[in-house]
């Protein structure tokens, strides 16, 4: 597989606003992608293209080797993950019982969600309903979804904003093992210095268009 | 995960839900019974034609409520819960198996108490056979109620009037439901074969899960 996610020329609308224009984008296997750019630029909007839950309008795309645009597209989405500005947990379930959900929805052991309870720190915490949770254990849970489901593409919207070192830690963990697996990742922030320090390629996002900014 | 373990993971995370958050039994059902208690007082001195109607209110309030539930459960599939489905995978008609499942089995709990308050409050004269074929037509009317139910949220996800939208589209497609269920009870009553109002609803509850398993996918690629 020559790369992990590319767009030629896309195209995206939300409703009749077009949100993303002419946007040309490549992410190599191996490396990662850092995305800056105003608010209400279109960050989110980029990150959940490439997470193939937005649909693009106009152009070509491929993600992980599948047409953006076609039917198998659906084969390739359990091997991508996406932390989001808000956590993606089920509040009303315990932070085990949002793991142990997704472990059977993907047909994993059982065993690997007490194992990634304990690696992101949330082991003797794991009896607490998510809505009862601070945002930082929420966002542990989400590092502990992924590592439960090992994903080749990693999108992440702002997701070091408002962690801990701990935490913050975890996410840079996830990310080096994402990379070293030959995957890819693309982060979204508006801490320049941040992707400028961690990212192989920068972009900048404005009003829809993306633009190469290193 | 095969499609059917998928379904019936979906429902069980969904019956936990509403244990914990009891949405639609402890606040509809409650309301549901009221009613049931207000259409007595409202006949007055004529409190005597009580048992002739129990039958007729108890399928009209079943309905509303009925769809109250339906609705209900399908407005707490939230975008992020669904985005979470699409990522790790899970098949959109099981989804749509899975929470029709969950809703059927809640909407005929549902049913079933309000039935049994019915025959307490109005005294009916309940044929042998009503004691089964009541429950049979609460149920088979409690999958095709979900179904609609499942399929209007669906169509109208993300979109402003959900809640409005959803109603006009459950209410007309919900008479075949409606007349299946009232008239098996009236063919007890008059003695004659319940077959043909029971095969309508089985008909439409087939037709129902047919169209959402069937329009899963595509529904789930328009919303994107």
């Amino acid at each position: 597989m020559p790369r992990i996610a590319f767009l030629a020329q896309a195209r995206v609308s939300l409703g009749d606003q077009t949100v993303l224009q002419d946007i040309d984008f490549t992410l190599e296997r191996g490396h990662i992608a850092g995305v800056t750019g105003p608010n209400g630029s279109g960050k989110t909007t980029l990150l959940r293209t490439l997470a193939t839950l937005v649909r693009v309008d106009q152009g070509r795309g491929e993600i992980l080797g599948s047409d953006i645009k076609g039917d198998d597209i659906v084969a390739v989405r359990p091997s991508i993950g996406l932390i989001g500005h808000n956590p993606t947990t089920i509040p009303h379930l315990t932070l085990r019982e949002n793991l142990d959900h997704v472990a059977k929805l993907r047909s994993l052991e059982p065993s690997r969600v007490d194992r990634v309870l304990e690696v992101v720190g949330l082991g003797e915490v794991s009896a607490r309903t998510a809505k009862d949770s601070s945002y930082g254990m929420q966002r542990r849970l989400e590092v502990a979804r992924l590592l439960l489901t090992k994903p080749r593409l990693l999108l992440l919207d702002e997701s070091l904003s408002g962690l801990d070192v701990a935490a913050s830690e975890l996410i840079s963990a996830l990310i080096e093992r994402t990379v070293s697996n030959d995957g890819g990742v693309v982060m979204v922030s508006h801490d320049t210095d941040l992707l400028k320090r961690v990212c192989h390629s920068l972009f900048h996002l404005d009003r829809g268009r993306l633009e190469d900014a290193k | 995960m095969s499609f059917w373990s998928q379904a019936l993971e979906i429902a069980r995370v969904d019956l936990r839900l509403e244990r914990r958050i009891g949405d639609s039994l402890r606040i509809v059902l409650p309301f549901a019974v009221v009613s049931l208690l207000i259409v007595p007082l409202a006949l007055g001195v004529r409190l005597s034609l009580a048992p002739q109607i129990g039958f007729a209110v108890f399928w009209a309030l079943g309905i509303l409520f009925g769809m109250q539930i339906a609705l209900r459960h399908s407005a707490s599939d939230s975008r992020v819960r669904r985005d979470l489905y699409t990522l790790l995978g899970v098949d959109p008609a099981a989804r749509f198996v899975g929470r029709t499942i969950s809703g059927a089995l809640l909407t005929f709990a549902f049913l079933l108490a309000l039935f049994a308050t019915m025959l307490v409050i109005y005294g009916p004269d309940l044929p042998p056979r009503g004691i089964v074929v009541g429950p049979l037509t609460s149920a088979l009317l409690a999958i095709g109620l979900t179904e609609l139910g499942t399929l209007a949220g669906e169509v109208t996800s993300d979109l402003r009037n959900r809640s409005t939208l959803a109603s006009l589209i459950v209410a007309p497609l919900a008479i075949p439901l409606v007349i299946g269920a009232s008239q098996s009870i009236e063919a007890l009553a008059r003695d004659t074969s319940i077959l043909p109002w029971v095969l309508l609803i089985l008909a439409t509850d087939l037709a129902l899960a047919v169209a959402g398993v069937g329009l899963a996918r595509p529904l789930e690629d328009a919303t994107r």
